[in-house]
């Protein structure tokens, strides 16, 4: 109790500020922008946990990471200890150090953030990942004797990472396919190389390969083999669908089929995976623009739009329909795309693309918003505001307006259970499809989401395949009840 | 994986290319494609499967070379393997006992329609076949094309080969000629412009006519709708809702100016290479 004191006036003081590169400098690299704790700052701001006996901040993470467990061995200068800690439950903690909105999460149950500022658990998280890592440090944990059962986990973003993960801790044979010819899903094609450098999701990957998951690359499941053909001809034991939403979804506004409107998707994968940035020195080109709008007010947003800045646009708005307190993106994406001139051009919606004689995109004609009733979400609606329109030049056009569901697998397997927007029915505890020895989740379950939520999903439903692997549980009971495809799902239908 | 197992140089700048691949092989079927990868800096391009053979486990691509990512394929030797080959993606054709069905196939369409016409062949249709080319030192395949079908017409731009003219006109006559309405469907495969005036041949006869369209895509699966056309005022993705379309539900312009988006990248990618390749 003597400390006690000191914890209380150490916790009273400011969140150590984490480096960054300053946004003159950065909107024109694709480096990462913040640049990470020193091993001093680290422990500064580790020693600021009040170490609870009833931690809240464990509440809020979907992976169960020990938080208090690991702060503390960073306050002890355990650094690499406190990264396998984290490893305990969560495999990818250099991604979700950077990714997760641990201000939703974590964060914003610290008892700190009540009178102060909360502890930054996503930074400490992202610096005992980088020390451990780049100390090569690094250590492969002990597996379980062999199951002799066989896990095919089909895409390699942090879902099905996160499944293997966990499965060949346990004994389980795991192999990983993925429709792409480099792992990582999401985190590879979609999270630009400033938010998340792409030397770490393949670190990350080659930890999973060294413990033994083995990668199958360019499989196309529903083309190349199908979830039936893996199951019943090629002897795997359980199968984990985890290939996210994967259709991009466009407005169906005039103009849209014009040269120079992108999905984000197709933007991003040909920025980040394909390295159109970096053309010609790798092939896939890209279209480049001086003004650019690009339409939605999520992450992926955020990303196009610092992406684009970083190829040179001078001019990039956000054009979004609804107003600034009902951005979905992270309030840091916000402020660091505002930091590296972005401009918002809120309450906007476009209602046509204009093109010139060669197809290509030369202006957007948006219609203004006003917000109105609340909606399904329980955010106003936006709606039009009469005769007010307004006409943007621009060479340069990213729909950012998020995903459906991707046919191609759902609609090979027979039995799986979809709802009517396409996405599979999976138990939110479990991860349980309609189709015995097929699990789910991710975004190909809940529709665009996050990386951790995505995780979460991941770390049960590969509990209950354990369980079932080994026989604890039998995967039928349940089975039944999971034939009505509305048990909490997220949308309520049927197939 | 995906190693060349053969490649042969059928017409100047044209090249067949036999690739390991059991997988697809064992999977592929008429109409459907391949995204393939030369190198890992390369761009990921779609190539329709021009033949397939499942007990050897072996994929045919017909590959033109038109520009730096296609340069970069016609490079790779009996022995090197692709750096990626994904497949097989898109809708198969839909293969039923057609009366007759007309297969035209302009310039290096001639190595997708093969395997569609040898599947109307075998289904009991009567196939005739329509080839265009250039000229002669571009045509391929004919002896492969003849085989499958039960009346083959050759056609060259200059006169070289076969009938002088275009693709479009004994398509026209064979219309013309069907007084029974016996063609009851036809198949172009070939340039888009080539698919257009086909279509538009095809258009006061009223028979069904599907083409096949050569998009720009990246994935090949449905994630990034790069591919996506305009067929009968709605926005579909070649990539998962084609290739195959009908052909008087297309709008070309469309296509064509989607087809030119990266002309200037495309042209200064190829010159690069070009002066990596004499340096």
């Amino acid at each position: 109790m003597n400390d006690k004191p000191s914890k209380m006036k150490r916790a009273k003081k400011p969140r150590v500020a984490m480096p960054e590169q300053t946004p003159e400098v950065r909107s024109r690299n694709f480096d990462e922008v913040p640049l990470g704790y020193s091993a001093e700052q680290a422990q500064a701001e580790a020693e600021r946990c009040l170490q609870c006996k009833k931690p809240f901040c464990l509440e809020g993470c979907p992976v169960n990471v020990d938080i208090p467990g690991f702060i503390e061995l960073i306050v002890e200068g355990e650094f690499a200890e406190a990264a396998r800690k984290i490893k305990e439950t969560n495999c990818l903690p250099a991604v979700c150090g950077r990714v997760c909105p641990q201000e939703s999460q974590c964060e914003s149950l610290c008892v700190l953030g009540k009178k102060w500022e909360p502890v930054a658990i996503g930074r400490l998280e992202r610096f005992v990942a980088d020390y451990e890592r780049e100390h090569d440090l690094i250590e492969l944990p002990d597996k379980a004797a062999s199951t002799g059962k066989r896990v095919a986990v089909v895409g390699s973003g942090p879902a099905g990472l996160t499944v293997a993960g966990d499965l060949i801790l346990v004994g389980h044979e795991v192999t990983i396919f993925e429709a792409f010819h480099k792992p990582g899903g999401v985190l590879m094609y979609g999270i630009p190389e400033f938010r998340l450098p792409k030397a770490i999701v393949e670190k990350e990957v080659d930890y999973l390969c060294r413990l033994g998951v083995r990668l199958e690359l360019n499989q196309v499941i529903g083309k190349s083999i199908t979830i039936d053909e893996l199951l019943d001809e090629e002897g795997y034991d359980a199968v984990f669908v985890g290939v996210g939403a994967g259709l991009p979804y466009f407005m169906g506004v005039p103009g849209e089929n014009l040269g120079g409107v992108y999905s984000a998707s197709e933007y991003l994968t040909r920025s980040n995976l394909m390295r159109a940035y970096a053309f010609p020195e790798y092939d896939t080109p890209l279209v480049h623009g001086r003004t650019v709008c690009v339409i939605g007010g999520g992450n992926v947003a955020m990303d196009s739009a610092r992406t684009a800045r970083r190829l040179g646009a001078e001019n990039v708005y956000i054009v979004y329909r609804r107003s600034r307190a009902e951005l979905p993106a992270r309030a840091e994406e916000v402020h660091h795309a505002e930091e590296e001139g972005i401009v918002f051009k809120l309450l906007s919606s476009p209602v046509e693309y204009l093109g010139d004689e060669r197809g290509m995109v030369r202006q957007i004609r948006c219609q203004e918003m006003e917000l109105g009733e609340p909606d399904d979400s329980g955010r106003r609606r936006p709606v039009p505001k009469e005769g007010a329109e307004f006409t943007v030049d621009t060479d340069l056009v990213i729909v950012a307006i998020g995903s459906g569901a991707n046919p191609l697998l759902t609609q090979t397997t027979k039995g799986l259970g979809l709802n009517r927007r396409g996405y599979i029915v999976a138990d939110d505890d479990t991860g349980r499809t309609s189709r015995q020895g097929v699990w789910a989740g991710g975004d190909i379950v809940t529709g665009s989401a996050t990386v951790i939520l995505a995780m979460g999903a991941g770390k049960a439903a590969a509990k209950d395949m354990h369980d079932c692997l080994c026989g604890e549980r039998r995967s039928s009971a349940r089975m039944e009840t999971l034939q009505q495809p509305s048990l909490r799902s997220p949308v309520r239908d049927a197939t | 994986m995906s190693e060349i197992l053969q490649k042969v140089e059928l017409a100047p700048k044209i090249y067949e290319m036999v690739v390991e691949a059991p997988r697809i092989a064992s999977k592929a079927l008429p109409g459907q494609f391949v995204v393939v990868m030369a190198d890992e800096r390369g761009e990921r391009i779609p190539l329709t499967i021009a033949d397939f053979d499942p007990r050897q486990g072996t994929l045919t691509m017909v590959l033109m070379v038109v520009g730096a990512s296609s340069l970069k394929l016609s490079k790779l030797e009996v022995g090197d393997a692709l750096h990626a080959l994904i497949g097989p993606l898109g809708k198969p054709s839909e293969i039923e006992p057609f009366g007759t069905v007309v297969m035209v196939a302009g310039g290096v369409g001639t190595a997708p329609i093969y395997p569609i016409a040898r599947a109307f062949y075998e289904s009991g249709s009567r196939v005739i076949a329509i080839q265009g080319a250039r000229s002669e030192e571009l045509l391929f395949w004919t002896d492969r094309l003849a085989s499958v079908s039960h009346e083959h017409i050759v056609t060259t731009d200059d006169g070289t080969a076969g009938r002088k003219g275009l693709v479009t006109e004994p398509l026209k006559e064979l219309l013309e000629q069907d007084c029974e309405k016996t063609i009851q469907c036809v198949y172009a495969i070939g340039p888009a412009i080539m698919m257009k005036f086909c279509s538009l041949t095809t258009r006061p006869f009223g028979v069904k006519t599907i083409v096949s369209l050569n998009s720009v895509m990246i994935d090949g699966t449905g994630m990034c709708g790069g591919c996506r056309v305009d067929v009968g005022g709605q926005t579909r993705f070649t990539c998962i809702d084609g290739p195959e379309f009908d052909g008087h539900l297309v709008d070309w312009d469309l296509l064509m100016s989607r087809q030119k988006i990266y002309h200037e990248q495309e042209a200064c990618s190829l010159e690069r290479m070009m002066q990596e390749l004499t340096r």
